[in-house]
C-alpha cells in the first residue's frame, strides 16, 4: 500500500536568544499508510510534540527552522503557502492537544466550534453545521447532545471536552489525525472511555492516526505501529508487538522496564540513570550512551547506523540486535 | 508495630457559594467520615481519581487545612487540640511533599537557603554547622552538596523533587506526606525518585502517607491501600490483598481501566459509564451506585458502611460478597527471558541496606548535569 504520509528527514531548530540555538527535532522519517495508527513515544523534551506541530505547519514562522520533507498526496506540506495549509487544516488534517480546555475557545458554544469547520470547508449553513454537529456529538457518545451542542466548554467536564475536541476534529473526516496526548489530562477510568472511543473511531474511519504519548500502555492498546523518540531523533520503530516483545534500542528496554508492574513487586525500580543531552550542543555520537549501560567506547565516538532487525523494524542502536549481548 | 496516626470520622466540607447575607448555599462535602490507621515504619497509599478528597485528607492530617469533625491522634496525642506552640512543635514531626516542584520551591531562594531555613526555623542545628547538615542531607537524596549554591530553576524536575525531599526531611520527621511527588516526572525520573523514597524510608525508619491516582506507583511502595471516591474511603486492605483480590465495584474499575503495557492483552474489562458526578451534589446512599453496573435499590438508599474482615480487608459495598470472582485484572505477561536480561541491566542491584543506596545516589548526582536551564 502506498503510503498516505512519508515523512522524511524531518528537522526543527529554534533559534532562541542571544543566538542560541536548539535542535529539537532531528531527521525524523516515517511513513503512514491509510487505516494505521503510529505512537509517537517519548518523554518530555523528546521531540513529539515538535515533530506534530511541523507536520501540522503550526510551528511559528520566525524562530523555527523547519527542514526536511513532509509528502502528503502528493505535496510537500512544508512547501505549501500559508493559505494552502489552512484549506487542509481541519478538513484533511485535523489535530487533537492534550488540554481540552485550553484549545477550545470559552466565549463559543461547543456547537459553534465544531460547526466552524463545517462552514469552513464543507460550505455548510449554520442550521446544518449546527444538525452535524449534534450528529458528531452522538458519535463521540457525549449524552443528550441536542443540549450539549449549546453549552459552553466551561459546563462539560474533562473527559467531554475532550470527546468534543474529538468530535470537532473528526467534523471533515480527516485522512490524517494527529493526537497529541489526548488522554494525559483525564482521570483514569475516563481515559479508558476515551481510548475506547478513539479504537471504535479507528476501525470506522479510514483515516491514518499519530498518536503522541509517553504512556507505553496507552501505545500498545491503540497502535499498530510505534516510533520511540529520543533527544528529538527516532531511536525505534517496530511494529507494536514486535516492540513490547522484543526492542531493539537501549532506550525502548530502560522505558519498559521503569513502569512498574501491577502483578509483582520488586526491591528496586529499574531506572534509566542520568537525564537528557543539552539539545542546544548534541555531541555526534550516539545520544543515549550516556545512560545507556550497554555503551562501549564505538558509541561515543560516532553517530550510529540505522540498523534494519526485520519487516518494519529498525533500531539506532550500533549494538543491535541486543540479543547478542546477552547471548 | 503501633499505630503512627490513627484517623477517625474526619470530616470537611467546603462552602462554594454564599448567600448576600453569608448563608452557604452550597458545599463540598470533600472529606466526609475518613477512617485510618498508619503503622509506624509503614506507607499508606491514599488512591483516588481528581476530586475525590486525597489530597485533602493529606492536608487535614498535618493540619494545614482544619477539619470540622473528626479526630486525627498522632503518637496517641490528639493533634486537633493543640496549640499553636505544640503545633509547631508538631511540624517538626510531619512533613509534607507536593506535587510540582516548579511550583512548591521558592524561585528567588538557593537550594541551600532553601534547606536551611527549616532549620533555622526550629533551631535543630545551630548557625555554624548548618552548611554541614545542607550538605549531608543533599547527599542522603542524591544530589550534589555543590548544588547548594545553585537556584531551583537551574535542575530538571526529578532533582527539584530530590529538594522538596531533602527539604522535608530536614526536620527530621516520623511522617511525611508525599502528595503526588511523581505524578510531574517522566517514567525514568519516576523510578529513580520512587527508589529514592523507600530508601529514605528503610534507612530513616520513615512513615509515608502517599497519595497517589496512579495504581501501579501505589503497587511499588503501598503497604496499605485505601481507595477513595468521593471523599469517602470505598475500600482499603494491605497492599498485596487489594491487588489480588479487588472487591469494590470502583477499586475494580480502577484497575481494570490502566492501560498495560502489552498489546492485545485479554483483560476483563469492567468499565465504568459516565463522568465522576459533581461533588457538589453527590449521588444518594453508596455515592457509585449511578455508575455501577451491580446496583440496585438498596445501593440508592443506603450508605454502605467500611466494614473489614478479620484480615483488614475493608469493603464499603452492599453487595461485594454477591459479585462476580474476577481473575487475571492485574495479569501480565512476564518478558522473554533474553529481554528481561537486558532489563535488569536497567536496574541498580540492591545494596546493602540503605547505606549503600544512598552513597551510590550520591556519587550519580555529581555526573548529573541539570537538564534544563
Amino acid at each position: 500500500m502506498t503510503p498516505l504520509v512519508d515523512v522524511e528527514n524531518l528537522k526543527v531548530v529554534f533559534h532562541g536568544d542571544r543566538g542560541r540555538t536548539t535542535h529539537a527535532v532531528e531527521s525524523v522519517s516515517f511513513d503512514l499508510a491509510p487505516g494505521v495508527t503510529l505512537g509517537l513515544v517519548g518523554e518530555s523534551g523528546c521531540g513529539k510534540s515538535v515533530t506534530a506541530l511541523a507536520i501540522m505547519g503550526l510551528l511559528p514562522k520566525g524562530s523555527a527552522e523547519v527542514s526536511g520533507r513532509v509528502d502528503f498526496d502528493g505535496n510537500n506540506l512544508l512547501d505549501l503557502t500559508d493559505a494552502a495549509m489552512r484549506d487542509l487544516r481541519g478538513d484533511r488534517l485535523a489535530m487533537i492537544f492534550q488540554e481540552p480546555m485550553t484549545s477550545l475557545n470559552p466565549a463559543y458554544t461547543i456547537g459553534e466550534q465544531i460547526g466552524e469547520t463545517l462552514v469552513r470547508h464543507r460550505g455548510l449553513t449554520r442550521t446544518q453545521a449546527r444538525t452535524r454537529a449534534i450528529e458528531l456529538l452522538r458519535d463521540v457518545r457525549i449524552p443528550s447532545p441536542e443540549q450539549r451542542v449549546d453549552e459552553y466548554p466551561h459546563k462539560l467536564s474533562g473527559g467531554m471536552r475532550q470527546r468534543a475536541m474529538v468530535a470537532m476534529a473528526l467534523a471533515c473526516d480527516p485522512q490524517l489525525l494527529i493526537a497529541d496526548e489526548p488522554t494525559t489530562a483525564l482521570d483514569v477510568t475516563i481515559q479508558a472511555q476515551v481510548l475506547d472511543l478513539l479504537r471504535s473511531l479507528k476501525a470506522k474511519t479510514n483515516a491514518a492516526i499519530v498518536l503522541i504519548s509517553h504512556d507505553m500502555g496507552v501505545i500498545a492498546e491503540i497502535c499498530d505501529e510505534v516510533a520511540v523518540m529520543y533527544a528529538g531523533e527516532i531511536v525505534e520503530h517496530a511494529p507494536v508487538d514486535v516492540l513490547f516483545e522484543s526492542p531493539q534500542h537501549p532506550y525502548t528496554i530502560g522505558l519498559l522496564a521503569s513502569i512498574p508492574r501491577l502483578d509483582r513487586r520488586v526491591e528496586t525500580l529499574a531506572t534509566i540513570e542520568g537525564s537528557l543531552p543539552d539539545m542546544s550542543a548534541v555531541p555526534q555520537a550516539c545520544r543515549f550512551a550516556p545512560r545507556c549501560p550497554f555503551r562501549s567506547e564505538i558509541c561515543v565516538s560516532r553517530s550510529p547506523p540505522i540498523v534494519d532487525i526485520g519487516t518494519r523494524h529498525w533500531s539506532r542502536c550500533v549494538k543491535a540486535p541486543l540479543e547478542r549481548i546477552v547471548a | 508495630m503501633s499505630a503512627l496516626l490513627e484517623v477517625e470520622g474526619l470530616t470537611r466540607h467546603f462552602v462554594t457559594r454564599r448567600s448576600p447575607f453569608g448563608r452557604p448555599l452550597a458545599t463540598v462535602k470533600a472529606v466526609d467520615g475518613v477512617d485510618l490507621t498508619v503503622q509506624a515504619g509503614s506507607t499508606l497509599a491514599l488512591v483516588g481519581e481528581t476530586g475525590c478528597g486525597k489530597s485533602t485528607v493529606g492536608r487535614l492530617i498535618l493540619r494545614l487545612i482544619e477539619p470540622m469533625a473528626g479526630d486525627i491522634r498522632f503518637e496517641g496525642r490528639r493533634i486537633l487540640t493543640f496549640g499553636e506552640k505544640q503545633l509547631r512543635a508538631f511540624r517538626r514531626e510531619a512533613q509534607i511533599v507536593f506535587q510540582d516542584p516548579y511550583s512548591s520551591l521558592n524561585p528567588r531562594m538557593r537550594v541551600e537557603e532553601l534547606i536551611a531555613e527549616p532549620l533555622a526555623l526550629h533551631n535543630i542545628v545551630p548557625a555554624s554547622r548548618r552548611r554541614d547538615r545542607v550538605a549531608e542531607l543533599l547527599s542522603l537524596v542524591g544530589l550534589d552538596p555543590r548544588y547548594g549554591q545553585r537556584y531551583p530553576h537551574e535542575f530538571s524536575g526529578g532533582q527539584r523533587q530530590r529538594i522538596a525531599i531533602a527539604r522535608a526531611l530536614a526536620v527530621e520527621p516520623k511522617l511525611i506526606v508525599c502528595d503526588e511527588p511523581v505524578s510531574a516526572l517522566d517514567v525514568s525520573i519516576r523510578s529513580q525518585v520512587l527508589n529514592l523514597l523507600a530508601g529514605l524510608r528503610k534507612r530513616l525508619a520513615l512513615t509515608y502517607v502517599f497519595i497517589s491516582h496512579d495504581l501501579s506507583v501505589i503497587k511499588h511502595i503501598a503497604d496499605r491501600v485505601a481507595v477513595m471516591y468521593l471523599g469517602r474511603i470505598v475500600e482499603t486492605a494491605p497492599a498485596d490483598e487489594l491487588f489480588a483480590n479487588p472487591r469494590h465495584p470502583y477499586t475494580r474499575a480502577l484497575f481494570s481501566a490502566i492501560p498495560i503495557p502489552q498489546p492485545h492483552s485479554r483483560r476483563q474489562r469492567q468499565l465504568l459509564e459516565g463522568d465522576v458526578p459533581s461533588p457538589l451534589s453527590p449521588p444518594t446512599g453508596c455515592h457509585l451506585h449511578p455508575r455501577c453496573a451491580y446496583a440496585i435499590e438498596r445501593c440508592r438508599l443506603e450508605r454502605p458502611a467500611l466494614v473489614a474482615d478479620q484480615n483488614g480487608h475493608a469493603t464499603a459495598c452492599h453487595r461485594w460478597r454477591e459479585l462476580p470472582a474476577l481473575s487475571g485484572l492485574n495479569e501480565q505477561e512476564a518478558p522473554g527471558s533474553r529481554l528481561e536480561r537486558l532489563m535488569s541491566e536497567f536496574t541498580r542491584k540492591p545494596g546493602v541496606g540503605a547505606t549503600a543506596v544512598a552513597a551510590t545516589l550520591n556519587s550519580r548526582g555529581s555526573n548529573g548535569v541539570p537538564e534544563r536551564r
